[in-house]
């Protein structure tokens, strides 16, 4: 099968349903060249640094009629449109009623990893979680991006992306024909008896590498990838626990009030899942820390397959 | 231009049906029936009326906190209005918005945001959409003084300068944010130097002139309609009741200042007028009232008679299907 980029296969997702239906716009703060060339200024547009008034142009559009794409680049520059984000897009399907639909995509990268040091780097999806009315993805794969992005650009709520910043320029399989992949529905990367692994983001690729040198110790471990975070595939890692009794769930998104502690609250207040628990489950997150610049610092603070072999080793004990 | 015996009687009805609407509203909110936040918008009338009877039905407005007069204008239903006022299941938002956020996509009433100036960019969309339609479509977004002062006016006024968007901005300059006063907060002193800063076309105005109104917004929405960018009308005004109504908020403004703006109510002035140049009998004004009064209390009673939601009825609608 032919190999393409992480942001590759992005931009075929956009490319393909922007020819299904004319009634779509993309706005981004930079030149998206390939997709202007085919749909022109009017549809690829280039905004100015004003994030909230693309994001908000992105609601009215929708509210209009249009859908829309809206490249935020960095999930800390979407901080800078919270209010379009967390006030209006989030929230006024439910305000009014269900009169209207909201159809709008926002595409940010998160992470770190790369010394953008603390204000370009950050996964602060579980702040999203928190605010009901948005979807929220994360694409691991160029499959996966390709196969998720084209079904938020077909469902009818405000989607958000979460792209880790790392992945952008990674290869990967992807078929030429047309697919999609399903919200909530988790991946399962690995399969393993011992122990589950939950892993977001790009640390589905240290949870697997650590998942190599648990097995070189006789450790089996099973990887997740849930691919969706709102909604959440609870049965299948319900299911994976029930089988391993045992959970350890890694985000590079700092600990406190994250993604792992809710994924955790959901399996232990599941009696199934909690009676065949054979011991607390574990979390190896991002440290409660801007992430710093320095490589070492920065390295510190952010989990790694030692740290996660490290966790794994301390719940099968 | 002089208007038509028919748009000056549209307008005077417009705007009275504004005024009696919410002078029910208030009156029932200080008898303690209604919840929540409710803002009145009788003094600024002539505004809503003035600009939306030259929109039409596939224009899209984008409204405020402040928002009954536009839903009104735009061709609201009131019962459906004043059912969303009282938080019942037949209300435009089934119970889940109230006063603040009453939408009607239906009629391109496109809602109402209860967070200063977040409409704005909303309404960039609107009218972007309009312009990708290609039908000589417009977008109209209303707001405040206050809005004036946040960061999201300045990125709208940049966006539809840069863009050209058909958005027509109406500033109902009240002159207050709450208590505060537009003199303090606005360092630019006048608020039409800000869209001119951006080369949008701009006109400041008697907010409380109807007639005034609905000519510059006839003027501004001919000229948004060829697609020659967007269009800033300032219209000044005053709002008579508290920012928001209720017994316990303070309203520091000069009463010598209410009472002059009082003195330029917007319809009673108007009613003189077209009575004295015979547009308007007092039989005919009488009529005109008795009829609105009755739709009032119509409304009224729907509203009362109809059904809270259900308390399971808060899980719908998180999502559209």
């Amino acid at each position: 099968m032919r190999e393409i980029t992480y942001e590759q296969a992005a931009t075929e997702a956009i490319q393909e349903e922007f020819r299904r239906n004319p009634r779509t716009v993309h706005m981004s703060t930079d030149l998206a060249a390939d997709l202007q060339q085919e749909f022109g200024p009017d549809r690829i547009r280039v905004t100015p640094i004003a994030e909230n008034s693309f994001v908000g142009a992105s609601i009215g559009l929708a509210g209009a009629g249009f859908r829309t794409v809206s490249n935020l680049r960095m999930a800390t520059f979407g901080f800078v449109a919270m209010d379009q984000m967390m006030n209006h897009a989030a929230k006024i399907t439910y305000m009014f009623g269900g009169q209207a639909k909201f159809p709008v995509l926002y595409r940010m990268t998160v992470g770190a990893g790369f010394s953008g040091a603390a204000e370009h780097s950050i996964s602060p999806y579980s702040m999203f979680m928190n605010v009901p009315g948005l979807k929220i993805i994360l694409p691991t794969t160029p499959y996966d991006v390709k196969g998720l992005l084209k079904t938020a650009l077909r469902d009818n709520n405000p989607v958000i992306s979460f792209e880790h910043f790392l992945l952008g320029g990674m290869k990967g399989e992807v078929p030429e024909q047309e697919y999609l992949i399903p919200f909530g529905k988790a991946c399962i990367r690995r399969k393993g008896s011992d122990v589950t692994i939950v892993a977001l983001a790009k640390m589905v690729y240290s949870a697997l590498d650590a998942a190599e040198e648990l097995a070189a110790r006789g450790i089996s471990a099973e990887v997740i990838d849930p691919r969706t975070l709102v909604p959440f595939d609870r049965e299948a890692v319900i299911k994976s626990v029930k089988k391993t009794g045992r959970l350890v769930v890694v985000d590079e998104a700092c600990q406190t009030c994250g993604a792992a502690a809710e994924i955790i609250a959901m399996v232990t207040s599941d009696k199934g899942a909690f009676r065949k628990l054979k011991a607390a489950p574990a979390r190896v997150c991002g440290l409660d820390i801007p992430i710093p610049f320095s490589p070492p610092l920065e390295k510190f603070a952010i989990p790694d397959a030692e740290k996660i072999v490290k966790a794994t080793r301390g719940v099968m004990r | 231009m002089d208007l038509s015996k028919k748009t000056l009687i549209d307008l005077y009805t417009t705007m009275l049906a504004i005024r009696r609407f919410e002078e029910r509203v208030a009156q029932e909110v200080y008898a303690g029936n209604v919840p929540g936040f409710v803002h009145s918008y009788i003094g600024e009338e002539a505004i809503a009326a003035g600009v939306c009877l030259n929109l039409d039905r596939q224009d899209r407005i984008v409204s405020h906190h402040r928002g009954h007069g536009h839903c009104i204008a735009k061709g609201a239903d009131m019962k459906k209005m004043m059912a969303e006022i009282y938080g019942k299941k037949t209300g435009y938002c089934k119970g889940k918005g109230g006063s603040m956020h009453i939408a009607d996509f239906s009629i391109g009433m496109l809602g109402a945001d209860g967070i200063v100036g977040a409409g704005l960019p909303i309404a960039t969309g609107a009218a972007l959409a309009a312009k990708l339609e290609g039908k000589g479509k417009i977008a109209a977004v209303f707001f405040g003084d206050g809005a004036c002062q946040e960061g999201e006016f300045h990125e709208t006024l940049n966006l539809a300068s840069i863009w050209k968007l058909p958005l027509l901005f109406v500033c109902e300059n009240n002159h207050y944010g709450v208590n505060t006063s537009a003199k303090y907060s606005l360092g630019a002193g006048e608020i039409t130097r800000m869209p001119e800063a951006y080369h949008i076309a701009t006109r400041s105005i008697d907010g409380n002139d109807v007639e005034t109104v609905y000519q510059a917004a006839a003027e501004a929405v001919a000229q948004l309609r060829k697609g020659d960018g967007p269009y800033f009308l300032e219209c000044k005004t005053y709002r008579w009741h508290k920012h928001f109504l209720s017994e316990g908020l303070e309203d520091l403004r000069p009463k010598e200042e209410l009472e002059a703006w009082k003195r330029k109510c917007p319809i009673s002035v108007f009613e003189s007028r077209l009575i004295r140049e015979k547009i308007l009998t007092e039989g005919k004004a009488k009529r005109i009232n008795a009829r609105i009064m009755e739709m009032v209390e119509d409304a009224h009673d729907f509203a009362l008679s109809s059904p809270y939601p259900l308390p399971e009825d808060a899980l719908q609608d998180v999502y559209s299907a």
